[in-house]
């Protein structure tokens, strides 16, 4: 608990968890509105997945924060003040690993049903209505997936230790190597079914009720052969052998 | 009290710490001197855990740094003053630190005055000055009210006063009982601050002991004598054992203190001009016991001799 309360100060006596926080929010809750403004009955209904769009664009923000939560640490030497205070590293990036996990969950969270309730508000005669567990899954899942991937930025930056190239390989590997390993041929398909952020994905896209949701709206339903609920734990699992490789490298490595 | 038994430390091929057994006393300040990457800086990182050491050991009070139990309370250092969030409070450096190590916030504000920072505490550490940013570090070091204290070049870029400050800092620290070890490149610091030496050049134990005995030991002390007989001086002194060196109307006299070069030319019945006892420098003896070892050494200039000479 004490060294959850250590990176907790540290994250929030800095400016940037605060304003990647608000352009998540922003940039995701946007997208929602921007989906409900332009839906139209016949031609591109609202429906929850819809509302979801901008998820995508919330989790690169957050991954972000979440590397630069650790890379600061390396750029300005405060990991070695760190280390100093609390000799036990494993023990102490766990602790940031989680501090950086929950507040990503709570922006994702906010993010999602943000933008369900701004579809809401807009839209108020379109059924929103959070029914289904495919429904529940399309909104509550964001924070999970927030949570999940805000681990795997955490382990890129302790193996990297430096912002601009754990930032660059995460969203290089977010945007353009898991979409674009689809178009090698024979194989690419196959790839991107088990490439992690689609896994992941298919926790908020996946198994949609026919009744709900037709496949042309929202973000695009993943293609993991996984079902949602073993996506998520295999997402997981993706995220603490990472992090766990991380955690051996600092403890070796000359802080 | 800080025990390093065969510390090594190898970067690749570079050997930046070789063999180096020394302690550091309690109730002391202990000076580690040696020229710029003579491997100071290594062996600090290594007896607080940072780095690994290749091969042998180091201990505090008899713990590896990475077993002591909340080791702010046991050991403080301030190894670079810039090792603080430029965007983060010193308010807010400390507070971490202070939760880290379970100390009341109260000791925060305590550090703070007695540093002298307690008024620009909530501003960010990124708009501090070198001696703003040393006081904080110390401030930090001090956080946990440690018995063991370790600073890295504390005064390197510090003003006159805030060298004072230190210095003055450091023997409040150790009289109280505390270990000090503070390391730095100037022996003429070193020689006002610290009473005990480890002295290292290129990661090897040149010297440990008291600062006054390097001193004597190193430095050559020499007499100046002059005389309007100065050969007949010269035969009588070297017939006596000492050395002697032309230095122009003068003779520099090794091996020989100023009384017995006296009543020598008392009995041989020479006058003498001159008789005085020259002190060798400080920097001269830590070059003359470094000499070898400074790794990144200037060429001469041989003036005179390039081709760019003055053409007009």
């Amino acid at each position: 608990m004490t060294l959850l309360a250590v990176e907790r100060i540290k994250l929030f006596t800095t400016r940037s968890p605060w304003w990647c926080t608000l352009i998540a929010l922003v940039l995701t809750i946007g997208f929602g509105a921007l989906m409900a403004g332009t839906s139209e009955e016949n031609i591109a209904p609202l429906t929850i997945a819809a509302t979801q769009f901008g998820y995508t664009f919330g989790l690169v923000v957050v991954m972000v924060m979440a590397a630069l939560a650790i890379t600061t640490e390396y750029r300005f030497s405060t990991i070695r003040a760190t280390f100093l205070a609390v000799p036990n590293r494993p023990t102490a990036l766990i602790a940031k690993a989680t501090v950086v996990a929950v507040l990503a969950a709570i922006v994702g969270e906010i993010a999602a049903f943000g933008s369900w309730g701004i579809a809401r508000l807009m839209k108020p005669n379109v059924d929103l209505a959070i029914n289904t567990a495919y429904e529940w899954r399309a909104v509550a899942g964001v924070g999970l997936v927030y949570g999940i991937s805000a681990v795997v930025a955490v382990a890129v930056g302790v193996l990297l230790r430096h912002s601009a190239g754990a930032i660059a390989v995460l969203l290089i590997w977010n945007q353009l190597v898991e979409p674009l390993v689809q178009l090698i041929p024979k194989v690419g398909d196959d790839i991107h079914k088990w490439l992690p952020f689609n896994v992941a994905n298919k926790l908020i896209t996946g198994n949609p009720d026919p009744s709900t949701r037709d496949v042309l709206q929202g973000p695009p339903p993943s293609d993991a052969v996984l079902g949602p609920w073993p996506a998520l734990a295999a997402f997981a699992g993706f995220a603490v052998v990472l992090f766990g490789i991380a955690l051996v490298v600092a403890n070796r490595r000359d802080a | 009290m800080i025990e390093a038994t065969g510390l090594t430390k190898h970067y690749g091929r570079t050997v930046a710490v070789d063999n180096l057994s020394f302690t550091v006393g309690e109730g002391r300040v202990t000076g580690f001197l040696g020229p710029n990457g003579a491997g100071k800086s290594t062996t600090m990182r290594m007896i607080l855990g940072l780095d690994s050491p290749t091969s042998g050991d180091v201990r505090i009070d008899g713990q590896h740094y990475r077993d002591l139990h909340q080791p702010l309370r046991t050991v403080g250092a301030l190894l670079d003053a810039k090792w603080v969030h430029p965007n983060r409070s010193a308010r807010a450096h400390l507070r971490w630190l202070a939760a880290a190590t379970k100390l009341p916030r109260s000791r925060i504000d305590q550090v703070l005055d007695l540093v002298g920072l307690g008024a620009v505490a909530n501003k960010n550490a990124g708009g501090f000055s070198l001696g703003m940013s040393q006081r904080l570090g110390i401030a930090a070091a001090l956080l946990g009210d440690p018995r063991v204290l370790l600073f890295d070049e504390p005064v390197n870029g510090l003003d006159p006063e805030g060298i004072l400050w230190i210095r003055k800092f450091m023997h409040q620290l150790a009289d109280e009982g505390r270990t000090v070890f503070v390391s730095s490149h100037l022996l003429s610091e070193m020689a006002q601050t610290a009473q005990d030496l480890v002295v290292i050049g290129r990661g090897k134990l040149i010297y440990q002991g008291t600062v006054d005995e390097f001193i004597a030991n190193a430095t050559e002390s020499t007499v100046l004598v002059r005389s309007p007989t100065l050969e007949k001086l010269g035969e009588h002194l070297l017939a006596a054992g000492a050395g002697i060196s032309d230095d122009g109307d003068a003779l520099r006299v090794s091996g020989m203190d100023s009384a017995a070069i006296g009543e020598l030319a008392a009995t041989r019945q020479i006058v003498l001009h001159e008789l005085s006892p020259q002190v060798g420098s400080l920097e001269q003896a830590f070059i003359h016991l470094t000499g070898d070892t400074v790794e990144y050494r200037t060429e001469e200039p041989a003036l005179g001799t390039t081709e760019e000479g003055p053409t007009a």
